[in-house]
């Protein structure tokens, strides 16, 4: 990989994937302990063996405990729901370009009606719907973006067919089953994988959006948007709490952007 | 004949507000938790509960509810909100105007922006000019409306504080208006210091969201001008003594204009939906604002009627469209 946007993406990514999985040794203090003698202390940059690097918020909780915890409930959303968006969006795409017909008409049809929709005022009505909590902000990811998927699967899925070697699977007699499964979607993997990519670091920003409004988790769990709405009613007094979360969340969405343009890059054989 | 079309369109748009208002009521009231909830006090009896759900109607069944809410949403009437007990007609009415102004000025900095932008990446094309309008446009995509919002607070609010971070004015002192329209009629009464106090609390909410599309129609733009510059009329204007900026900005812009107004007019309907969120950062006056509390509080006469609101703003949107095409290409003119 000589691609710089891979390295820089892959590294930042790695890092916040350290983060999470190591939470608990890497915290120098319990995310929830509150230490009401120390409310609001300013970042301290000297890697003491006591004090707060990052500094406190309003309850006197460390700061840069509460962004490594909170890098959990991101990595869960991007990972799960990244995931499933990719699966729903990837099946039905292959559907509507494989069988074309009614069942083209009907899921290009849904996906033209749904992406019309502003996917935030759609997600906080959806969460309104569903009750607050970190599986409606899931599930509510899937069912608004899924079509980003499926737009470009079903695409794909079109220009694959009209290739030699799906003649040729047809010619040998294969059923239109196999072909599907063990010749196309082998070669629609690697868009799919772009696509989910940036897909993550999408559902990272709409995890912190609805934290941010109070509609996601629970305010007991550190999590980035939940910090950056404390630090924005506290701005003035103590603006290290937003600028800290903010920047941990531009860098992962970041990460994200670039790891996904890189691998378009690596993976498109003509531009490379 | 432009008036028969925007009537027909209008006519047109009345069913799927029906639909859209038919959705939401029942969809509001599938979902589990009381809407009355947030009005009980500590210590009220069953029956004091059941009073309250029979005041707001909450006691019928279903589709008698939609009935009563349908007769009355005929005549203006959209109930009142359970938070606040104001009507939502005349709340909805009082914080529109905000939201509307922000958004026409989101959408007036994106496309000066965009154009901008464009247009200097074409000028330079093949140089380094280019290379730096893609690297801006791409950094100003990959970042969220959401994280530009938190950005300036940060740097024009706190670290550099010249602008200030929420609101709509100065609540210190009364405006003095007649409409809620704050900024186009602070500009009309030529009251400019005003006009310019409002102008600086709109002026980071609106950049905030207007950078991804400025970013977009920078994009978009600056392909569609590459394939103008590449035309034997382009060459002809720069034989004959034109300057490349002339060439530009009064020649291929015009032409190479349409897939630009045709994505701008999809995004200005994201960029509604984006002042609920960038009004929210910058506690921003509008019915974005007011949606989330809306449905932090389950108010739900209120949440319908903002629905609806939403709605007929995107219909509106997309008609203006559909006539600014009209006026862009004339194949489409006598269609």
């Amino acid at each position: 990989m000589r691609n710089w946007r891979v390295l820089v993406g892959g590294a930042l990514l790695l890092a916040l994937l350290i983060a999470a999985v190591f939470a608990p040794a890497l915290a120098p203090y319990d995310p929830l302990d509150q230490d009401l003698g120390a409310q609001l202390v300013a970042p301290d940059w000297h890697f003491a063996a006591v004090g707060h690097f990052l500094g406190t918020d309003s309850l006197g909780r460390d700061l840069l405990s509460r962004l490594i915890w909170g890098s959990r409930v991101a990595l869960t959303v991007a990972l799960v729901a990244g995931t499933l968006t990719a699966l729903l969006g990837t099946l039905l795409g292959l559907a509507a370009g494989f069988f074309g017909g009614a069942v083209d008409v009907l899921i290009s049809r849904a996906v033209d009606v749904w992406s019309s929709f502003p996917p935030v005022l759609l997600s906080i009505i959806l969460v309104a719907l569903l009750g607050t909590g970190l599986w409606s902000v899931v599930v509510a990811i899937v069912v608004i973006d899924w079509t980003r998927f499926c737009r470009v699967v079903r695409a794909e899925t079109l220009k694959q067919e009209r290739m030699d070697y799906v003649a040729a699977a047809v010619v040998a007699g294969l059923p239109p089953r196999v072909i599907l499964w063990r010749e196309v979607l082998p070669n629609l993997l690697p868009l799919t994988l772009v696509l989910l990519t940036l897909e993550m670091g999408i559902a990272v920003v709409v995890e912190a959006i609805l934290s941010f409004v109070g509609l996601s988790i629970s305010s007991d769990v550190p999590s980035w948007g939940g910090m950056i709405a404390e630090g924005r009613t506290v701005v003035h007094e103590a603006p290290w709490i937003l600028s800290g979360a903010m920047l941990v969340l531009l860098a992962t969405v970041l990460g994200f952007n670039l790891l996904g343009d890189g691998l378009k890059a690596e993976l498109d054989p003509v531009l490379r | 004949m432009l008036a028969r079309r925007i009537l027909l369109r209008l006519v047109q748009a009345v069913p799927t507000l029906i639909g859209v208002a038919v959705l939401v009521f029942v969809l509001v009231r599938v979902v589990p938790g009381d809407p009355v909830a947030m009005m009980i006090p500590p210590g009220a009896s069953a029956d004091d509960v059941a009073r309250l759900h029979a005041l707001y109607g909450l006691d019928k069944p279903i589709l008698t509810q939609f009935a009563i809410w349908a007769k009355q949403a005929a005549v203006g009437n959209f109930g009142i909100s359970i938070t606040s007990r104001e009507g939502v007609a005349g709340l909805i009415a009082s914080r529109l105007p905000a939201t509307l102004e922000l958004v026409a000025l989101a959408a007036t900095i994106a496309i000066v922006l965009g154009v901008a932008l464009a247009a200097i990446g074409t000028r330079f094309a093949g140089r380094s000019g280019e290379a730096a309008v893609d690297a801006v446009s791409g950094f100003a995509l990959a970042v969220p409306d959401f994280v530009w919002g938190l950005g300036f607070i940060v740097l024009f609010g706190v670290i550099w504080p010249i602008l200030p971070i929420s609101g709509r004015a100065d609540p210190t002192h009364a405006l003095d208006l007649a409409t809620n329209f704050t900024l186009t009629e602070s500009v009309l009464r030529l009251r400019l210091a005003l006009a310019g106090e409002v102008l600086s609390h709109m002026v980071m909410p609106a950049t905030a969201l207007a950078l991804p599309l400025a970013a977009m129609i920078a994009r978009v733009l600056k392909s569609s001008l590459a394939e103008q510059m590449a035309q034997d009329y382009v060459l002809l204007a720069r034989v004959k003594g034109f300057s490349r900026w002339h060439v530009i900005l009064r020649e291929a812009l015009r032409n190479a204009a349409l897939p630009t107004v045709s994505l701008t007019g999809v995004q200005v309907t994201f960029l509604v939906g984006g002042t609920v969120l960038i009004e929210r950062i910058f506690s921003y006056p509008g019915i974005g604002n007011l949606a989330i509390d809306a449905v932090i509080n389950r108010d739900l006469p209120l949440i319908q009627g903002l629905i609806l609101t939403f709605a007929a703003l995107f219909i509106l949107i997309n008609l203006a469209l559909d006539l600014s095409y009209a006026a862009l290409d004339p194949r489409l003119r006598h269609g």
